[in-house]
């Protein structure tokens, strides 16, 4: 079966019976045994997506379909779904079945959308390119020896070669938007407590976000109405009303900022470079006003990241003890080396590593010079955006300074991988709503992504910018 | 800042991790990386400034305080390692 370009086009054929919901999970069904080798899918929910497919067949006749009927989405291993497993990529969540179904993906299932299966991922949510996962890396379907991004590296490439046809995945310093630009999709980050976190496995609380990717920006628009919004389960969860993300606007001539560094900087692909600035050349002559702008406090984002994520890390991942769930060490001699033995074998190294630093920075001698030093500098930043943002519409530049690297790349020196995430932690430090759009390719055939963020609670405006953008690339 | 073994093992200790000696270089190697790194923050002047600490917008988001379950005891310790019927279960901790 050909592959769908938009839910719509699934439900129209649904509709008109050209196809049933069965078929439709069939074909995803297929290209995921098809891609197996990409290792992008931990487990696959085979006859229970065909069961479900069923009933909304039925639904479908019957009238009474969800508004999500015929979609099938992917979940990143870090989102609870009831009686299924769940691991964030982690040998210490060994054999942890999901007593309960988390906000967004009950808010799914229940406009009849179908869990076609749970995707591969860094461990924890902590890593850029899929490697630090305890089920080994996914590749990248472009490339198979390049890697997806990370951390939801299989939710992207999940997406990426249609074996689901949106997935949801969490970002925290650009974990959506990353794999997004290196895959060739669209990747959507809202705004900081736009949807709920309940059901989130905590990596670093004051960042965390589900993301969205699709194909399709109308989709992508529609799941975020769906899936955002009040929450009796997550008190942080914004309780401002959810726009109609899916009827998207058209935008005004607005004013567009750009930040000088973000395509001067010698670390930015020749091929990037020029991809943005066309996409700025052609905004401004679709009437829109583009400026160049400089943000000094951009060198300073990456280590504030690093900094409270680790911290938030070390305090959040203290709940993985092997005492109520996951694994358990064999060697059990006291209680404290009974905790010890678990956690350092069932955790990997990188996630050890930050646990390390965050246990560091939070620790009462190092506390202030080190945690309440970026604490402040995360409101200089935030404050910098905001004060941005009163007289700019939009920030765009590059979502990565390169397009995917090959595997193991970085092995044997894991900071240089961290610049991978330049662009795409300052919108997680300050938590404004960011979204990656496919901006063409390298000299060697290689997706290259345009990201877009704009003021707080404006995803809005994300949509209509990128539709915009997208639709001047088809003519 | 540069952290010593000594440091590591307490840091380790609070985190409760512990490494194997090959495993403590490679720790301390890494984790001293990443110190002189987040030590670039050191530059900015953040002089009078109020530390972020809360991200969201809301305030005081409450809920009605009802008593209800949301999870019985068989599924509380449904994915327990070790347990009983009641309990989840540890190695002794008083000899």
């Amino acid at each position: 079966m050909d592959t769908f370009a938009s839910l719509r086009e699934i439900q129209e054929k649904l509709q008109s019976g050209a196809v049933t919901c069965v078929q439709v999970v069939t074909s995803y069904l297929d290209r995921i045994e098809k891609h197996t080798h990409l290792n992008a899918f931990l487990e696959v929910y085979h006859q229970e997506a065909l069961q479900k497919a069923q009933q909304i067949d039925q639904k479908i006749s019957d009238g009474t379909a969800g508004r999500l009927a015929g979609l099938v989405v992917g979940l990143k291993d870090m989102l609870c779904y009831q009686d299924h497993s769940l691991q964030a990529g982690s040998k210490i969540l060994s054999g942890f079945e999901s007593q309960f179904t988390g906000t967004a993906v009950e808010r799914l299932l229940h406009q009849d959308a179908i869990i076609i299966g749970r995707q591969n991922c860094d461990e924890f949510g902590m890593g850029s390119s899929n490697e630090n996962s305890a089920f080994g890396a996914t590749l990248n379907g472009i490339d198979t020896k390049r890697v997806p991004g990370g951390s939801s590296g299989g939710s992207a490439v999940a997406v990426q070669m249609d074996m689901c046809h949106i997935s949801l995945g969490t970002d925290t310093g650009g974990s959506v938007r990353q794999p997004a630009a290196f895959t060739g999709i669209i990747g959507l980050k809202p705004t900081y407590s736009r949807i709920s976190r309940h059901g989130l496995v905590a990596y670093a609380s004051s960042f965390d976000s589900i993301g969205i990717f699709s194909k399709s920006l109308e989709d992508n628009a529609l799941i975020l109405e769906i899936i955002a919004g009040q929450d009796e389960y997550d008190s942080t969860v914004s309780r401002s009303a959810v726009p109609e993300f899916s009827s998207i606007k058209a935008l005004k001539k607005c004013k567009i900022g750009y930040i000088r560094e973000s395509v001067e900087t010698e670390g930015v692909q020749p091929e990037i470079r020029e991809k943005t600035m066309e996409q700025l050349e052609l905004l401004q002559q679709s009437g829109h006003q583009v400026t160049a702008v400089d943000f000094p406090l951009i060198e300073y984002v990456l280590p504030t990241y690093y900094l409270l994520t680790t911290a938030e890390a070390s305090s959040n991942l203290a709940r993985y003890d092997g005492v109520k769930y996951g694994y358990r060490s064999q060697h059990q001699e006291s209680l404290d080396g009974f905790y010890k033995n678990t956690r350092s074998e069932g955790f990997g190294n990188e996630v050890q590593k930050r646990i390390m630093l965050g246990t560091f920075v939070l620790s009462a001698s190092y506390y202030d010079a080190y945690y309440t030093k970026a604490q402040k500098v995360r409101r200089l930043i935030k404050d910098k955006t905001r004060e941005f943002f009163d007289s700019f519409d939009f920030l765009v530049m590059p979502t990565t300074p390169t397009t995917a690297f090959e595997l193991n790349k970085y092995a044997d020196d894991p900071l240089e991988m961290y610049w991978s995430d330049l662009f795409t932690t300052p919108a997680s430090v300050s938590g404004n709503p960011a979204i990656s759009i496919p901006n063409g390719f390298d000299k060697n055939g290689l997706p290259i992504g345009f990201q877009i963020i704009a003021d707080d609670f404006n995803e809005q405006g994300l949509y209509a910018l990128s539709r915009e953008i997208l639709k001047g690339r088809e003519n | 800042m540069e952290i010593n073994r000594e440091t590591l093992l307490k840091i380790a200790h609070l985190a409760r991790l512990n490494f194997s000696d090959e495993s403590e270089d490679e720790m301390l190697q890494g984790l001293n990386d990443m110190i002189n790194w987040v030590e670039k923050l050191h530059e900015v002047d953040t002089e009078g400034v109020d530390p972020l600490t809360n991200m969201s917008q809301e305030v005081n988001s409450w809920r009605e305080d009802e008593v209800k379950s949301d999870i019985s005891r068989e599924q509380a310790l449904k994915n327990a390692p070790k347990k009983d019927e009641e309990f989840f279960k540890v190695p002794k901790v008083l000899k």
